[in-house]
């Protein structure tokens, strides 16, 4: 037990930092409650530093967790300047008038907390090792979300939006439990490693089957992925920007990573290929999630609902990995062949890039209001000019125009789906591009050509946000440069602990011959 | 060679972008001008450094890792079809500039930085010797040519550029995963995974014919709507159409032959059996093309829009080349890539000028000029003629060459075992019916010429004289015609420096595309050593293009 205890030493400083920042948030002096985002980040940096000394993890994939809970404290750091101001606005403007400051009136300390909660559940996901595990964890990455969609703005609509997403996040955790149960009930067990080698001796077996085609399309509701898409562009649209930011990321990672798990329970044979039930589920859910997601995305007039509608895209694009799986030569595929690791990879590309337009929408205010409209956002190359290059660096990255992140992670999907045969999806992927780009392209143009229209939008005065806009604009250019490493580590990340993983007794020493953390700094 | 060159040709004109970008807004024109003679300078160097014996073997390879868990690096090196297409883009850059002093009058900052960011562009293009890079730079000749149409074209410019990008786009993607089905199949035939463009034309042509099938129409989607073919040609006419003078002389000039090019330096060798086998059906879209851009040609009243079908249908021209798939299609194709931009580039250039002074680009509106624009009409009927395919100016030379070849690549000329015929791709009934296309060529830039020159003139209602420029050409733009008039002229005079130049690449793609046809259908009584032997064709092909 203790030598679990080891493994989650990120997330222990995270859930410390969280203690920490309930009771900061809430102080009844503004100077301490102002820290709050500050000891988040010392969280947060102290975490990132932790996971990169933590031993590997004795799941599925034992290098997941190093990579993941990097990924995790690294793009949560990036979000963290867009989430100031979200919350308590009108409570520290009163408190600046003097009136005294009531902390039942406040939602900062919860605000952060969740935030932290949230972080904390996704790296708990990439250590799990077992279905309950799993269960809570992904469970503990959601919860938070929807009270800070719900509490992200005074609207309506956020609350619209809360309810929305907590009763769909229900069906889905409930859809995935149903499997859950039934792949215990196939394999008795919980224990991941146990059931892929249960699977893996007697065959998966119809209950089986059915357990892990059921779980993966519960999951689908994490990575907003067909059928389970259907809450994105309202909520998304409820939420307040920089949530909305977070849901783009945070539930689709954790997503991804239980998709991982549940897909290599069924494991990928010697053809490099899942079960054929469960390749057609995932052919079908990945062809659909791109196709419907932007074609949706093109009729959309709202900002916010077109990035929700391409994160549905997105998320097909990643399934196209998922189905390549680690590459056929199992442990010594190279990264081109490795599905799994161009998913890793893409994550990052994604969280990094998407985070930018989410940036420029919350750093642009009118009363408080933040921009949504594609019509707030023309000729903000020449009335903003740092917010529209932004917007235009980031909207090319997402359509993955060369030699852009977007592209270059986009080509770690595009070979891996070659070399796994699967090129017919690989076309759909280039031609569901081909789609994106015109909505892309709107953004583009929009702040760049067309003349500035008068909405009233202003650059917020939360400089922090506008930070975060830049960083992630400098990210999608500058990973281009440093990307190699966090490319390495994305594939060691991605590794079966060895080709006959499933069957490797868990006493087995992960540690040998990993060097996982070579490519992090 | 030296590689310093080729690298100076990309960085003093992203140099020069920047110096005008971030510099002073009056000051733009001179400051690209001056990056725009800068970088002939290397270009030049090139030139004289570029071992011309040796024309076949890429020189000036110079190669850095970049993202080495994906195999990207950043390769180049040219052989000396690469290196005169650089040339030409190179040499377009200061006339581009020189032909936009006027017409450019509102943020010239933003459009010589993006003329010469797309200068830069196009020669890592053709500089390539990585997969993706050649794809990233490919790609990457969007974005410039999009904004300069859509922040700097006419009237309708929003639509067009948006066709524009979306139509290449889509078409590249799928390129993209042709391409990288390519490299999938060198890595698991040479167990590692490389992107050099010599390995893996070497690697490719062992594909089976249906692969070699498959990945040619993956890179037809890209490369025939850059080029482009009937029947995605529609963005192309639009685009021209609504370009800033300058852009239609990129597009023209170089921007088209990246499809022809394209096909040459990837769909042929690397799906050469596929490509013999459907080279016919490609030459048909050609012919078609020909023809039928030449009958719109006829019709036309928008001059600008006349030339833009007269490109549709002089390409056809080079993809007929192509299709012949012999040395002297190859060359004819490759030929006409380099001196298409001279006389077509001329015309825009021409049209551009006389829009300056009319606003207009109707010929019904506007006519009879050599009575008040002597000089202009000069030109205007020398680079029609040059267009035409008038013996002794650059037309010439390249489309007889690309109709002999399609006379060579028939059956019995095969048969007879005459040299540099790879296989049976067409026949006379292709040159016969491309050969209208000459006829109607002649017919409709002649019309054209008749109604704009001669005849008695016409103005536009209240048509007065432009505050600078003089009612004839001035010196400035005289000198931007000159270097395209005296290409069309050499060209025209002496193909044979280009066909000297060009001869030896072209015919060591003629004998990888037969070595392939070989390992694809043996001959009866062919052993293992058959196979032996076209490898080390192959490896020869490829191992020049490979980094050391």
């Amino acid at each position: 037990m203790s030598e679990k205890l080891a493994l989650i030493w990120p997330e222990f400083l995270l859930f410390m930092t969280t203690c920490v920042v309930m009771l900061t948030g809430q102080w009844p002096n503004a100077s301490v409650r102002r820290l709050t985002p500050w000891l988040c980040a010392i969280g947060l940096i102290a975490a990132g530093g932790a996971s990169m000394m933590a031993p590997p993890g004795d799941g599925l994939f034992p290098g997941l967790m190093g990579y993941s809970k990097l990924l995790t404290a690294g793009i949560g750091l990036m979000m963290l300047p867009l989430l100031v101001g979200t919350v308590d606005r009108k409570v520290e403007r009163l408190a600046a008038e003097g009136v005294p400051f009531q902390p039942i009136r406040s939602n900062g300390a919860e605000f952060y907390a969740f935030f932290l909660f949230s972080l904390t559940g996704l790296m708990l996901v990439s250590s799990a090792d077992d279905l309950i595990w799993l269960f809570l964890a992904l469970e503990l990455t959601s919860l938070p979300t929807y009270i800070m969609v719900t509490i992200s703005t005074q609207g309506t609509r956020s609350q619209e939006a809360g309810i929305k997403y907590f009763f769909l996040g229900a069906l889905g955790a409930a859809i995935f439990l149903y499997g859950f149960a039934l792949l215990y009930g196939a394999a008795g067990s919980t224990d991941i490693p146990e059931i892929a080698a249960h699977f893996q001796a007697n065959g998966v077996g119809s209950i089986g089957l059915l357990g892990i085609l059921i779980s993966l399309v519960g999951v689908a509701f994490k990575v907003a992925a067909v059928p389970m898409h259907f809450y994105t562009p309202d909520v998304y649209q409820g939420a307040a920007s920089p949530v909305s930011a977070m849901l783009a990321f945070v539930p689709k990672a954790a997503g991804f990573l239980a998709i991982f798990m549940i897909a290599g329970v069924a494991g990928w044979g010697e053809d490099g290929r899942l079960p054929a039930e469960v390749d057609a589920l995932l052919w079908i859910m990945a062809a659909l999630t791109m196709t419907v997601g932007n074609v949706l995305a093109l009729l959309q007039s709202s900002v916010k609902r077109m990035m929700a509608y391409s994160s549905v895209a997105h998320s097909g694009y990643m399934l196209v990995g998922v189905l390549a799986g680690p590459g056929i030569a199992g442990a010594d595929a190279p990264f081109w062949q490795n599905g799994l690791a161009a998913v890793l990879f893409y994550l990052l590309c994604y969280g990094v890039m998407n985070l930018g337009v989410f940036g420029v929408l919350a750093s642009l205010e009118r009363r408080g209001e933040e921009a949504d409209e594609i019509d707030d956002i023309r000729g903000l190359c020449k009335t903003v000019p740092h917010l529209g290059w932004v917007m235009v660096i980031c909207s090319l990255s997402l359509l993955g125009f060369p030699p852009l992140l977007g592209f270059i992670g986009k080509i770690g999907l595009f070979t891996a789906g070659v070399s796994s045969n699967n090129i017919p999806l690989v076309l759909i992927l280039g031609l569901n591009s081909a789609i994106a780009a015109f909505y892309y392209l709107r953004l583009v143009g929009a702040v760049y050509f067309e003349p500035a229209s008068d909405t009233g939008f202003r650059a917020s005065p939360y400089g922090s946000r506008h930070f975060a806009s830049l960083l992630s604009a400098a990210g999608v250019i500058l990973l281009l440069f440093v990307g190699n490493g966090l490319i390495k580590s994305a594939d060691n990340a991605s590794r079966p602990d060895s080709p006959t993983s499933e069957a490797a007794p868990p006493e087995t020493d992960y540690r040998a011959g990993d060097d996982l953390h070579a490519g992090h700094g | 060679m030296n590689p310093i060159w080729l690298i100076l040709m990309v960085l003093v004109p992203i140099a020069g972008a920047l110096l005008v970008a971030f510099g002073n807004a009056r000051n733009a024109y001179r400051d690209a001008l001056f990056a725009s003679f800068a970088s002939l300078v290397p270009a030049l160097m090139a030139l004289l450094e570029f071992d011309f014996t040796d024309s076949a073997s890429f020189q000036g390879l110079w190669s850095v890792g970049w993202l080495e868990p994906l195999g990207l690096s950043l390769s180049i090196g040219v052989d000396s079809i690469a290196l005169l297409l650089i040339l030409l883009s190179v040499l377009l850059g200061p006339i581009c500039v020189l032909a936009s002093k006027t017409a450019i009058t509102e943020n010239r900052r933003l459009y010589y930085s993006w003329l010469l960011v797309l200068q830069a562009a196009m020669v890592g293009v053709f500089a390539s010797r990585d997969l993706i890079l050649f794809y990233i730079c490919f790609e990457f000749t969007l974005l410039p040519m999009f904004v300069l149409i859509r922040m700097f074209g006419s009237t309708n410019r929003v639509a067009a550029s948006t066709k524009f990008f979306l139509y290449t786009f889509t078409g590249s993607l799928v390129t993209l995963a042709g391409l990288v089905y390519v490299v999938y199949f060198a890595a698991q035939r040479n167990g590692e995974w490389s992107l050099d463009i010599g390995v893996l034309t070497t690697a490719a042509a062992f594909m089976s014919p249906g692969e070699q099938a498959l990945v040619l129409g993956a890179m037809l989607a890209g490369f025939a709507v850059k080029v482009p073919l009937f029947p995605v040609h529609t963005w192309l006419p639009l685009a021209h159409t609504e370009a800033p003078t300058a852009g239609s002389v990129i597009l023209a000039g170089v921007l088209l032959k990246l499809g022809t090019y394209g096909i040459y330096r990837f769909a042929i060798p690397m799906a050469p059996v596929g490509f013999v086998e459907y080279a016919p059906t490609i030459a048909v879209l050609a012919v078609i093309g020909i023809i039928y851009a030449g009958l719109i040609c006829w019709i036309q009243d928008d001059i600008k829009k006349l030339v833009a079908y007269s490109s549709v249908s002089h390409l056809g021209f080079c993809v007929l080349g192509l299709t012949a798939v012999n040395a002297t299609g190859l060359s004819g194709s490759v030929l006409y890539m380099l001196s298409h931009g001279f006389s077509t580039g001329g015309l825009f250039l021409m049209i551009g000028f006389m829009y300056e002074r009319y606003h207009t680009r109707d010929m019904r509106r506007v006519g009879g000029l050599a009575s008040k624009m002597p000089v202009w009409s000069f030109f205007m009927v020398f680079f029609a003629m040059a267009s035409v395919g008038l013996p002794g100016l650059n037309g010439f030379p390249s489309e007889l060459l690309c109709l002999i070849s399609a006379f060579q690549a028939d059956a019995s000329w095969v048969a007879a075992g005459e040299p540099g015929a790879a296989g049976v791709t067409l026949g006379p009934w292709y040159a016969i019916f491309a050969g209208t296309g000459m006829v109607i060529a002649a017919m409709y830039l002649l019309i054209m010429v008749g109604r704009i020159c001669f005849g008695p003139l016409t103005e536009p209602e209240g048509h007065h004289a432009h505050d600078v420029l003089p009612d004839d050409l001035n010196l400035r733009e005289i000198i931007t015609l000159v270097p395209l008039a005296a290409g069309c002229l050499v060209f025209g005079l002496f193909p044979g420096l280009l066909l000297d130049a060009i001869q030896e690449p072209v015919n060591q793609t003629v004998r990888l595309v037969e070595s392939a046809q070989e390992l694809a259908l043996p001959r009866p009584g062919a052993g293992p050593e058959t196979d032996a032997g076209v490898l080390m064709i192959l490896d020869e092909a490829g191992a020049e293009g490979a980094n050391p």
